[in-house]
């Protein structure tokens, strides 16, 4: 026999995937309001610049400085921005710009649609004739995957950026040297891998967070919950997701041999 | 049946054996009544009696266990939440806290509705929205946020916002609590003027009982989950049923 926690699982998912049809359904039947998008796209793509780009950038100069430290031991250091720029489109730049969005944008989608909730606040959108999905789901969705690839593509850029500042300037690697690595290693496919994933990771975030939110019940502990497991659900599944992820994209966009 | 014959019908909510359960909880075990078009109907009760309950699910909110609910000629049970939308968009919903959008101006919720429904004309909507604030009487209010409210005008705000389409019906779930005695009758009286005015079938949940020859033509009592009483306000208040008659009189039946 299953475990409650299995049945709770296969519920759970069941739950989002039926949201995914509602999304699309609304998106695709009911209309869009362009107007609660952009003013989403304004709370998600310019609201996050700073974390973005500090995510992005730090991530690049410790990831530079970690490989560098043991290249160097090897006489490999040329290679460092190479390997930076691959880690930082495949990987880094997609999943920390994924979970600082969790953070900072799914954390405020559950609380402000779960406070909304146990407020009536959904029951009177509901009562006027307005379905919550159109109204609070999708807008939130279009607007985090018109945001997503431009975030993604920024995390990444400014990993680069930090990356080539530390190698080139700071430990005195020659520019030359560092450019041929990088144009060896890494091409046009890479950033296209990285900003798929980010676009998935965007879809999982609103889904869980949104989902959370329009569950929420029992008052204000109801709705911290509904945040903190908004929060919990969308990293741990960005971290899942991403493996087969990478599994599969590696097949349609594979690393480029040098 | 067309849509000309369900205008004819004198009653505008019939309720047959409706029922209620979450859980092991039975809230409503079979209520059974009819509410005729443009009249207004208190419905009065306990607390826990499932007044607020019977609201949620005549609006569609929550689904009935089992029973029939028919509003304006159409079986709403069994109707999907899209389905729903045509059918409240024909009532009107005041919540026992307003339920107002804390994101958006009084104007911007006033006309919220509208704005719903397809109008584009912005000059069009601020004049309905003006029109209809000056009718629950909160003109010079409309830039305001619900928070910088008192309770008094957010529960006229959320009647305007109720009201704004020219709803066939308005529910109103205790829309005075939490308000002193004189807002609750100004409250009482700005309902009642709207239906009046409006035609529009009015269903109140109350437990103020000052306030049924105010608001209602009939009144509903009820007991347990069923309709232990049904009557005008004069009836009840003449009742010698000792259960109404306690109710009526707010006596606990204990001593001190």
């Amino acid at each position: 026999m299953l475990g409650r926690p299995v049945v709770d699982l296969i519920q759970y998912l069941g739950e989002l995937a039926q949201l995914v049809v509602e999304v699309v359904r609304s998106i695709c039947c009911y209309g869009v309001r362009w107007r609660l998008v952009v003013y989403q796209v304004v709370s998600i793509g310019f609201g996050s610049q700073i974390q973005v780009l500090v995510t992005g950038a730090f991530t690049g100069a410790v990831f530079a400085a970690q490989v560098y430290y043991k290249f160097n031991q090897l006489g490999f250091e040329s290679v460092v921005g190479g390997i930076v720029a691959l880690a930082m489109c495949r990987e880094l730049g997609p999943v920390l710009t994924g979970l600082m969005l969790t953070s900072r944008v799914g954390a405020a989608m559950a609380a402000e649609i779960g406070t909304m909730k146990v407020t009536e606040q959904v029951d009177a959108l509901r009562a006027l004739g307005v379905h919550p999905v159109d109204y609070l789901v999708s807008p939130r969705m279009l607007a985090m995957l018109f945001s997503m690839p431009v975030l993604i593509a920024e995390s990444i850029l400014f990993g680069m950026w930090a990356s080539k500042w530390i190698v080139v300037s700071l430990y005195g690697v020659p520019n030359a040297f560092y450019r041929d690595q990088l144009e060896k290693n890494t091409d046009l496919t890479d950033l296209c891998f990285g900003v798929s994933k980010g676009l998935v990771f965007g879809v999982l975030i609103v889904l869980i967070s949104c989902h959370q939110g329009l569950k929420a019940s029992r008052g204000a502990v109801g709705v911290g919950k509904g945040t903190t497991s908004a929060v919990v659900c969308a990293s741990l599944g960005i971290l899942v997701v991403n493996f087969f992820l990478t599994i599969a994209l590696n097949f349609v966009w594979p690393v480029a041999r040098t | 049946m067309g849509a000309a014959a369900a205008t004819r019908d004198p009653v505008f909510i019939r309720v047959r054996d409706l029922r209620k359960q979450i859980g092991e909880q039975r809230i409503l075990r079979g209520v059974t009544m009819e509410i005729a078009r443009g009249s207004g109907v208190a419905i009065i009760g306990g607390s826990g009696a499932g007044k607020s309950v019977f609201l949620k699910l005549v609006m569609g909110l929550i689904p009935a266990t089992s029973g029939s609910i028919v509003v304006d000629g159409t079986e709403i049970t069994g109707l999907s939440e899209r389905q729903m939308g045509p059918h409240r968009r024909k009532m009107g919903l005041l919540f026992q806290d307003g339920a107002l959008f804390d994101s958006l101006t009084v104007e911007e919720n006033v006309g919220f509705p509208l704005v719903e429904a397809g109008w584009k004309d912005r000059e069009k909507v601020r004049a309905k929205v003006d029109e209809t604030l000056a009718a629950v009487e909160l003109s010079g209010h409309k830039h305001k946020l619900p928070s910088d409210l008192s309770g008094g005008m957010r529960k006229r705000a959320a009647l305007a916002r109720a009201i704004i389409t020219d709803p066939q019906g308005v529910l109103y779930d205790e829309p005075t609590s939490g308000l002193d005695p004189v807002v609750a009758d100004s409250i009482y009286h700005l309902i009642r003027r709207t239906q009046r005015m409006r035609g529009i079938t009015s269903v109140v949940v109350t437990h103020d009982m000052k306030s049924l020859p105010v608001v209602a033509d009939q009144v509903v009592y009820m007991r347990e989950g069923v309709v232990y009483f049904a009557g005008s306000p004069a009836d009840l208040l003449a009742s010698r049923d000792p259960v109404v008659r306690q109710f009526v009189e707010g006596r606990s039946g204990e001593t001190s």
